[in-house]
């Protein structure tokens, strides 16, 4: 399990993210966070796990723990398909734009988030945002959750393939909760 | 500046039509204040490329966790530090480039050749270089005092990112909007200058229809590639070619703006495609010779030549390749060398001798090389492929994140499909062959999967047509300014697409149906061509060219895209009789709160691409790019959810009024073709929309949203300002809406950000 920059060049400097190499460290994370959000990208819906896709498991994530959703890009439009009504749509850009603002009080104005979790954005535009995060918020705990090694986040899944990352999800959604 | 200002002050006085605005030949103070309310409101977004600094010897310093450098600058001065040297390199290629053109064309013209853009059909020949400098020029030589400026401009700017100069990301920040102003007037003159003197289509609609595509040429002819931005050359070739009665027997085709300029001066030429078919075009071994100029041109493209055996020839100072000048040799000499072979390639910087050389050379390589080409057999990337360790690096190098080892697993079993699938996805940047550890030349094996394909590409695309008429300003400029035709959208820049160039004419399609102006210029209006409907007919050979509305109109090449900006200058100075000369300001707040155009740079690549871009928005024009247009590193974002970003003065009463988002955002990254569609639609709104032109304008921004979302937006209520700014097929669902968000009707102002134009203030 790598966690070299998915996309090899892009090497940030000294500030590296923790690579994830067990779920049940994500689900201790999640446990502990009191605003976690989870912000989904088209790609969710692009990405085969098996019988189902990414963003599959990215609603069963969000109603694991009734984390908000929010959907960037057309990928809402997937949440519908799937009778998903409770995630906000909003470009990747504002999302993170808005994280970056410590006064922002998120989607429900009841306060700032204190995790962020990434799935389906493209690897190089995730990259940017992490870095953005990083850079900006630093009070703000980023995930990525892609199987792609992203080293500007908090936290990211090492590189890993899509098999290797169900298994990894499928055990993250059994142990949500054991820690709360 | 003052001795610019008394250098230009004879022009100033010579030129004597119009009463001069308040900021002749502004430096980038002049015009700060602007740029602070600007940046007030849309904020900077910094998303860092790199934790470091590594510019002086001070470094490497670490800029994270809030720390500063050595120099005692932070993070976000860093970046937009970098924005600025970024925009700065691209205004001074541009400025470059214009100079290097004004000097060619005067040394053949003259320096009292007149500026002629349009004829009679245009009045305001140069509208942003008047309304930045009051200058009106007249002639060639007039471009010089103007290109002074700009160098002098440029030169300041990039002196600001020295270490231990300028320390405040704003002020960073409003130097990249000066960069780029500066950079839409160097753009300006180049264009002025070539079609003045060149001939080139002037303001017209129906400028010929030009072949594109790889499979227009015809491949029994020799043929000579041209590539870059520099047209002097290539129009060298084809002078040379008419000259000797060779027109009909050699092909000239180019790729990039050259392309462009070079079919805009005869539309005999033929336009390969975009700046990323380099590779593939030149491995297909169609190309006999190789001419190089400026901005653009692969590095390798000697190697590449070499590889194909055609002779190159490099024809600027800016681009030498490590090539001999052979400017001042016997022409009979530099022939005679590359076609024996005894040298690669050849620096020439004297465009007719390029001309007679490269098609002397073309005629007689052709037969020897017989189209040699490097593109492997089928059966060599079966065999090949079978040896494939299935490391991956191939995929984790692709800008596109391509499946490339995927398809190489189905080539080795004998499936080709696949690989020939990236073709379409594939930018052509070669990266895969670099970092394959067997060596494999994987571009040339999309490339020869997808022959069939690349054979088929032809189409047409509309030639350049330059500026916009001045009565067509007249016939929409109030439909525009009342939102009535829903906006004006310009698809310009580069090709570094996500998932290929058809994006870009999806996207043109979907709004020349809906009735907007599509404006076209540079490589997005190459990709633009590269579509046909089930007519077989693509988009420029559908819609006309003019400037109207459900009109799809190519403006020409990079330096053309000043006559995008100044149609909404013109708008400002024609439709309401806004004062021009040195009048920026007042120019770019009627734009921002009146005209709805929005530039979308799908493929934005280079640094020009943010300069260009960076001019836009100090006129008040947002721009989207693309999700690798994220690597500038930084957006300018509005805030929706701060009511009080969005107020303006109502220029009637002095009385400060919320005009909701409009427009969103300045600078923007949009994740994928849909979501642009979705914001294209929502920034074309404008403070200023008369009722009728709001629904309209929501009309499209509804069904846009509702077709690629499946729902309604979540911001109707701050778009919606008067019941009857209601879409009237709408208007239940909509007021069900208002009626949860506790929305009220409010007033419609005559907006306006500058305190100066309230006409009347309210006691």
């Amino acid at each position: 399990m790598s966690n070299i920059p998915w996309q090899k060049a892009e090497i940030p400097g000294p500030k590296r993210s923790i690579p994830l190499q067990r779920p049940e460290t994500l689900a201790s994370l999640i446990d502990k966070s009191k605003r976690p959000i989870l912000i989904v990208g088209h790609r969710a819906s692009e990405i085969d796990m098996a019988d189902m896709k990414l963003i599959d498991y990215a609603i069963n994530l969000a109603n694991a723990r009734s984390i908000p959703v929010v959907a960037t890009a057309h990928s809402i439009k997937e949440f519908f398909n799937r009778g998903y009504r409770n995630a906000t749509s909003m470009p990747v850009m504002d999302i993170a734009n808005r994280l970056s603002d410590s006064e922002w009080n998120g989607l429900d104005n009841s306060g700032a988030y204190d995790l962020a979790i990434f799935i389906g954005i493209p690897y190089y535009m995730a990259w940017l945002i992490f870095s953005g995060l990083k850079h900006m918020s630093s009070r703000l705990q980023t995930v990525s959750l892609d199987g792609q090694y992203q080293p500007n986040a908090s936290w990211s899944t090492p590189n890993i393939s899509p098999l290797e990352l169900q298994k990894f999800l499928d055990i993250l959604l059994e142990r949500i909760g054991e820690n709360q | 500046m003052k001795d610019v200002k008394l250098t230009v002050g004879g022009l100033l006085e010579k030129a004597g039509e119009e009463p001069l605005g308040p900021t002749p030949f502004p430096s980038s103070i002049e015009l700060r204040e602007w740029d602070m309310t600007l940046l007030q409101r849309y904020k900077p977004f910094y998303m860092p490329f790199c934790d470091l600094c590594c510019l002086c010897t001070f470094g490497k310093c670490d800029l994270s966790d809030g720390k500063k450098g050595a120099c005692g600058l932070n993070m976000n001065a860093q970046q937009s530090r970098i924005v600025l040297l970024a925009c700065c390199i691209g205004a001074a290629t541009h400025a470059a480039h214009a100079r290097h053109l004004v000097e060619e064309i005067i040394t053949k013209f003259g320096r009292k050749s007149p500026i002629d853009v349009g004829g009679t059909n245009i009045d305001i020949e140069a509208p942003v270089t008047r309304v930045v400098t009051g200058l009106k020029p007249k002639t060639l030589g007039d471009l010089e005092a103007i290109l002074d400026y700009a160098e002098t401009q440029i030169t300041h700017m990039l002196s600001s990112t020295h270490t231990g100069q300028e320390g405040n990301n704003l002020d960073f920040e409003s130097k990249v909007l000066h960069a780029g102003m500066i950079d839409q007037v160097g753009m300006e003159v180049a264009d002025m200058a070539q079609i003045s003197a060149y001939g080139f289509p002037k303001a017209d609609p129906e400028a010929a229809l030009v072949e594109t595509g790889l499979g227009s040429i015809d491949t029994s002819k020799p043929a000579i590639m041209v590539v870059g931005h520099n047209v002097p050359p290539a129009i060298g070739i084809m002078d040379y070619l008419s000259q000797n009665g060779l027109t009909e027997k050699v092909e000239v085709c180019g790729l990039c703006c050259t392309a462009h300029d070079i079919t805009r001066y005869n539309p005999k030429a033929k336009v390969v495609g975009p700046i990323s078919w380099q590779l593939r075009f030149i491995r297909s071994g169609v190309p006999d010779v190789i001419v190089v100029d400026e901005q653009c041109i692969r590095a390798d493209s000697l190697d590449e030549a070499k590889k194909i055996k055609a002779p190159l020839i490099a024809s600027s100072p800016k681009n030498c390749l490590g090539l001999k000048n052979r400017t001042k040799d016997a022409t009979d000499d530099i022939v005679s060398d590359l076609i024996s072979g005894k040298t690669a390639g050849v620096l020439i910087l004297d465009p007719d001798k390029v001309g007679e050389v490269a098609v002397r050379t073309a005629l007689s390589v052709a037969p020897k090389r017989k189209k040699f080409k490097t593109i492997p057999d089928v059966q060599e990337i079966i065999s090949n492929a079978k040896k494939c360790t299935k490391c991956s690096e191939c995929r984790r190098v692709c800008p596109n994140d391509l499946l490339i080892p995927n398809a190489i697993n189905h080539a080795a079993n004998g499936n080709l499909a696949k690989l020939a699938e990236l073709y379409d996805e594939c930018i052509g940047c070669c990266r895969c062959e670099g970092a394959c550890p067997n060596d494999f030349p994987i571009h040339s094996y999309i490339v020869k999967t997808a022959e069939k394909k690349m054979k088929e590409e032809k189409y047409k695309m509309r030639a350049g047509r330059g500026a916009i008429q001045d009565i067509e300003i007249r016939r929409v400029g109030g439909p525009i300014v009342l939102g009535e035709i829903p906006g004006i959208v310009a698809h310009v820049g580069c090709a570094n697409y996500p998932k290929g160039g058809i994006e870009v004419a999806e996207m043109i399609e979907e709004f020349v149906k809906r009735r907007f102006i599509i404006v076209t210029s540079g490589c997005a209006a190459m990709s633009a061509a590269m579509y046909k409907n089930e007519d077989g007919k693509t988009l420029y050979e559908t819609y006309s060219g003019e400037f109207d509305a459900g009109c799809i109109l190519n403006v020409g090449s990079c330096v053309s895209n000043p006559h995008i900006a100044g149609a909404a200058i013109k708008i400002a100075s024609i439709f309401a009789k806004r004062k021009l000369g040195a009048n920026y300001e007042e120019i770019a707040d009627y734009v921002l709160n009146r005209v709805g155009a929005v530039g979308i740079s799908w493929g934005a690549m280079s640094q020009k691409a943010a300069s260009i871009a960076s001019g836009f928005w100090r006129l008040g024009v947002p721009v989207i790019v693309g999700p690798h247009g994220s690597k500038y590193r930084r957006m300018l974002l509005g805030r929706k959810d701060r009511d009080e970003d969005w107020y303006v003065y109502d220029a009637r009463t002095g009385e400060r009024n919320y005009i909701g988002p409009a427009p969103e955002h300045l600078f923007y990254a949009a994740e994928t073709k849909e979501e642009a569609m979705v914001m294209t639609a929502k920034l074309c709104m404008r403070p200023n929309d008369t009722t009728k032109g709001r629904a309209v304008k929501l009309n499209h921004y509804i069904d846009l949203n509702k077709r690629f979302y499946g729902n309604l937006p979540d911001d109707i209520h701050l778009y919606v300002r008067r019941f009857s700014d209601i879409p009237i097929t709408m208007k239940d669902e909509i007021i069900r809406i208002l009626d949860e968000k506790d929305w009220k009707e409010r007033t419609i102002p005559d907006p306006t950000l500058l305190d100066r134009l309230i006409r009347k203030r309210e006691t």
